[in-house]
């Protein structure tokens, strides 16, 4: 059997294989991610509003403690094991936000909690939020580069 | 004997002596909970890690084998086993504990017939009179290593698989009270070019397909000799590929014929997608509950067929398509009291 004749069968095979393959949900998906990304935005708000009117924050300072707490809220329901389940109904409304890269980290960290603190912990934690650290500072370099010529340019 | 052109006929019957069966918490709340031997109620099985766990779960279901029968692992010539972590460390580490002379085995999730055929091939060429063979996975230990970390809130595709944590285990004699092992075909590595990791029933039916087509061959045998060809583990996606192709190549089987390992484990409630894998689910599957429904003479003779996506973490991401392979195990009740 020649070369081409086994890509062929391949093909084939890969055409009657998607054809009644379910696909993801993702008009369903993305109203869910609205909807529940959005809800998670607006306990923030509450939240950041809890700072602004009880402590000595102002709108810019008050985001700060408001982020942190997030965090913890997302880190400890991490722990719990129920962050998971939710995010499977979720899907990019709890990936998106900063409870996102929250998950991503402390699921990471006690994943890897039995290779010991330096090489589990300490080497794991960054596993799948390091690439989002690695392009977004590569991005908002270039974003900067581009407008800072523009800028340039236009006197 | 070989038969065909790849496959082995047993003439002495080699005979499933005892089997030992143990899943974790989440196999509880299944359909199959009354077939197990033992269930954790705690996915740690008080062990430090998951990987320990799944030598735990190894070990029991060995044990529980062996008990049965009043064996002793120093009775055991042989134990032929194998498991989905890297180096198959958990099923090694077992082994270290029942210190039975061991060849390890590695075929993914095929693992658990590849090792019940090569245990009936050593007994029924006086390789050996009592043969050891079992396989487990452990739902947290292979998720890490193939996926995500377990608590990470990746959405998963409806095409998934669960990774069940369980592990089954055989005592494979020459002679006595039990259901025969009678043929095994081995399978090739077939690969059809399919590169999704969340999508291994439509990767894996091309390879059942292939075996289940070669033992018909080999044999030539009409499907309808068997009361039930049973997968493990293509889901809910893969198992109707399988039976499509099958039909395509004229190899004629119904519908009510074809089970599937992965389909069989869990109920409705549980959202496992399209249904469950790992090794230690067609393992758990066919020595509890299906060799218990054959001794209630509702089974007499079932084709087993444990399928393996032998992938990687790094094959997958250096883009490269994912092989499958498939063995096939015939077991017959035969006088089984």
């Amino acid at each position: 059997m020649g070369q081409s004749s086994q890509e062929d069968i391949q093909k084939t095979y890969q055409q009657f294989a998607s054809k009644d393959e379910p696909k993801r949900p993702v008009i369903m998906n993305c109203i869910k991610a609205f909807i529940i990304g959005g809800l998670i935005c607006v306990i923030g708000q509450a939240i950041q509003n809890f700072y602004l009117y009880n402590f000595d924050f102002n709108e810019q300072t008050a985001s700060d403690p408001t982020v942190a707490t997030v965090i913890l809220i997302a880190v400890l329901l991490t722990g719990f094991g129920v962050y998971d389940k939710f995010a499977q109904y979720a899907g990019a409304g709890t990936a998106v936000p900063v409870t996102g890269f929250a998950n991503a980290m402390a699921s990471a960290a006690i994943e890897h909690r039995t290779e010991g603190p330096v090489f589990g912990i300490g080497s794991n934690m960054f596993k799948l939020a390091g690439p989002v650290i690695v392009f977004g500072t590569t991005a908002a370099f270039i974003v900067a580069l581009v407008k800072t010529i523009i800028i340039q340019l236009g006197g | 004997m070989l038969q065909g052109s790849q496959s082995w006929t047993f003439a002495n019957s080699p005979v499933i002596l005892s089997t030992g069966v143990v899943g974790g918490p989440f196999e509880a709340k299944g359909n199959l909970s009354r077939d197990f031997d033992h269930l954790f109620s705690d996915l740690w099985m008080s062990e430090a890690s998951f990987e320990k766990a799944q030598t735990k779960l190894m070990e029991e279901a060995a044990n529980a084998s062996l008990a049965k029968i009043n064996k002793k692992p120093e009775d055991m010539q042989f134990v032929l086993a194998g498991d989905l972590i890297n180096q198959i460390t958990a099923t090694s580490f077992a082994c270290r504990t029942l210190s039975i002379p061991y060849i390890g085995l590695f075929g993914a999730c095929s693992t658990s017939m590849e090792g019940l055929a090569l245990a009936s091939f050593i007994v029924d060429n006086n390789g050996g009179n009592y043969v050891l063979t079992g396989t487990a996975s452990h739902n947290a230990a292979v998720e890490k290593q193939f996926r995500y970390p377990t608590e990470y809130g990746a959405q998963k595709p409806p095409t998934a698989q669960w990774t069940a944590t369980a592990s089954g285990a055989a005592v494979v004699g020459k002679t006595g009270n039990g259901p025969m092992v009678t043929s095994a075909t081995i399978g090739k590595v077939v690969d059809m070019g399919l590169k999704d990791p969340f999508n291994m029933g439509g990767a894996m039916a091309p390879a059942a397909a292939d075996t289940i087509e070669a033992h018909f061959t080999d044999f030539n045998r009409d499907p309808s000799y068997y009361d039930y060809i049973v997968t493990g583990d293509l889901g809910s996606v893969g198992h109707p590929l399988m039976k499509e192709l099958l039909q395509q190549r004229g190899v004629q089987v119904t519908d009510e014929q074809c089970i599937d390992c992965g389909l069989l484990i869990y109920n409705e409630d549980q959202k496992v997608q399209a249904g469950a894998s790992g090794s230690g689910c067609s393992a758990a599957v066919v020595y509890g509950h299906l060799l218990n429904r054959m001794k209630k003479k509702e089974i007499n003779k079932m084709l087993v067929v444990a399928t393996g996506a032998l992938l990687s973490p790094l094959s997958y991401q250096q883009k490269e398509s994912i092989p499958c392979i498939a063995h096939a195990v015939s077991i017959e009740r035969g006088d089984w009291e």
